[in-house]
């Protein structure tokens, strides 16, 4: 791909969560920053590619060490999300 | 010009599918109804792209990775069962520190190993001037992310005190390096020596210590949000150079996130970005005018009886929580009073400042975690009309965002940030520690002093106790 085209996609990424950022409710901004920070460990991608392609020596091992750091983000990020956002709950109506 | 592969297409679309959960799951948060599901499409999205990226390499070791994962994840899993609501904005700042060190390590080993990258040329070991930029800039913006975090973490987690640090010649040092760090960069390009990388990476680290130490714990969501960001910014940076669609996507969007949420979080204190970065909140005005020239004014000091005997006879309350009231972990027994008001036919509403906490959003978690239902709690400007028709306005762990002079006093440092205007209540309960501190930007509040306002003095969660307690006589 050349760089034209990862600039595109780049920059429409941030027009698309510039406008769906803006519509997350404020209630819900703590789970926003944890799933953010889940979803940004998608980062995982370069450490696994890391661990397997550079054969062996050092950055294999800097691979491995990102999984594990990624790993501790993708599993806690989530689960502290979904943690919080079964805590939201409405009025009971009676 | 040498140019990294292309990714095969399924490949590419896995990846491009995953971005598209990312984006679902952000938005499923518009509304509490829809943010479990949107969660799900989070998780989702990241399984496809560790399970495509697992299927299109060949490891030599699969033990090894499935081994990292399995370890991470119970870690990440154990740590977010376990951690208390109240401590959410430092594991936040923890989990930002992870992603900010993944992407150093990640960056490490692309430049150690550019090959496995495809962002060499093979004749030459030589890697692509583009892929060195981002790289260089990735791994700057990773390490910054780092250690800011850390420094966050240590502040919020109370390891480090609240108070800003001032080094003297700061504004000249952090520029330095910055410079220092940005002619590297572009330096790289024409040299690709280890020294030039590690000294980036190095300094970054630096940066990122200096650039967080003076900012002051009421600052802190800022901080929060914005290494937020930074964490966004250095996946995509990372996306860059290894050509990775998923990273990008999500990159730009937690990068967006994070400068909206910072920008919301200024925008609530009418403070620069500028002026936040630059630090130092809270250090100079305390100092200033917390002399003995102050003048003592007349306030009136009131028991639980006094507070519950008003609430009972109220028809509408409406409760301010502050981060005094995560600090003393009094949100269980608020919501008990809540009930017990209810019960007795008052009408009880939540108010809550977009700076209330450390974080954005913290007070609405705590409350929900006490079972305080989502549509009884509002946001500043939901309900700040309403404050005229409360008969009582509960202040609990909340000060500087209730202060008037924000308002009327040009010369506070407060002026011009938006507030609760709880002092148009007809009578005002302020739970608050003690007479002496005067909140995080050191002013005091012209509400304590007011004729119809009762100060409660007392550890937030004591008195509200005490208060269910004369309410359940």
């Amino acid at each position: 791909m050349d760089f034209i085209s990862i600039l595109s996609i780049f920059v429409l990424a941030c027009f698309v969560g510039y406008y769906v950022v803006w519509s997350v409710t404020p209630a819900l901004h703590t789970p926003l920053m944890a799933v953010t920070n889940a979803i940004s460990s998608v980062i995982i991608v370069g450490a696994l590619i890391a661990s397997a392609e550079a054969g062996e020596g050092l950055a294999k091992w800097l691979g491995l060490a990102g999984v594990v750091f990624a790993s501790i983000n993708i599993f806690g990020g989530f689960a502290v999300t979904e943690r919080m956002l079964a805590m939201y709950k409405k009025k009971e109506r009676k | 010009m040498h140019e990294v592969a292309a990714l095969p297409w399924p490949v590419a679309l896995a990846y491009l599918v995953s971005g598209i959960l990312f984006i679902l799951a952000l938005r499923g948060l518009s509304s509490p109804a829809t943010s479990r599901r949107g969660n799900r499409f989070g998780m989702a999205g990241m399984a496809i792209a560790v399970v495509t990226t697992i299927a299109t390499h060949k490891f030599l070791d699969m033990a090894e990775i499935i081994g990292a994962i399995v370890i991470g994840g119970v870690i990440g899993f154990i740590i977010a069962r376990r951690i208390a609501m109240t401590a959410m904005p430092q594991l936040v700042a923890a989990f930002h520190s992870l992603v900010g060190m993944a992407a150093v390590v990640v960056g490490a080993a692309a430049y150690l190993s550019p090959l496995a990258f495809g962002i060499a040329d093979p004749a030459t070991g030589e890697i692509f001037a583009a892929s060195r930029i981002e790289m260089g800039l990735g791994v700057a913006i990773g390490a910054i992310t780092f250690s800011g975090s850390v420094i966050a973490f240590l502040k919020l987690n109370g390891n480090m005190s609240g108070k800003p640090i001032m080094l003297p010649g700061r504004h000249v040092i952090n520029l330095a390096v910055l410079a220092g760090i940005l002619g590297l960069v572009a330096y790289f390009v024409t040299d690709q020596s280890g020294w030039v990388f590690w000294t980036v990476t190095a300094l970054s680290f630096v940066i990122g210590f200096l650039l967080i130490i003076p900012i002051g714990g009421a600052d802190m969501p800022v901080v929060v949000s914005m290494l937020n960001s930074y964490s966004g910014w250095a996946a995509a940076a990372m996306g860059f150079t290894l050509h990775n669609t998923a990273m990008i996507i999500t990159g730009a969007l937690v990068g967006s996130s994070g400068a909206i949420l910072s920008y919301i979080m200024c925008r609530a204190m009418n403070r620069s970005f500028i002026s936040v970065i630059a630090g130092g909140f809270g250090a100079e005005t305390g100092a200033a005018d917390g002399g003995e020239a102050k003048e003592q004014r007349p306030w009136k000091r009131g028991s639980a009886e006094d507070a519950a005997f008003l609430m009972e006879q109220a028809d509408n309350v409406i409760i301010v929580p502050g981060y005094g009231m995560a600090v003393s972990q009094a949100q269980h027994v608020l919501r008990e009073m809540t009930d017990l008001l209810k019960e007795k036919g008052v009408n009880v509403k939540f108010a809550i400042h977009p700076v209330a906490g450390r974080m954005p959003g913290h007070m609405n978690v705590l409350l929900a975690e006490a079972n305080v239902p989502y549509d009884e709690v509002f946001e500043l400007e939901d309900i700040n009309s309403e404050f005229g028709q409360a008969d009582v306005a509960f202040v609990i762990g909340a000060n500087d965002v209730t202060n008037p002079a924000a308002k009327t006093d040009k010369t506070s440092p407060i002026y011009g940030m938006p507030i609760l205007d709880v002092a148009n209540a007809k009578s005002v309960l302020f739970v608050k520690r003690s007479m002496g501190g005067v909140g995080y930007a050191g002013v005091d509040n012209d509400v304590f002093y007011m004729d119809n306002t009762m100060m409660l003095l007392a550890d937030a969660k004591k008195m509200v106790e005490e208060i269910v307690k004369a309410l359940s006589h």
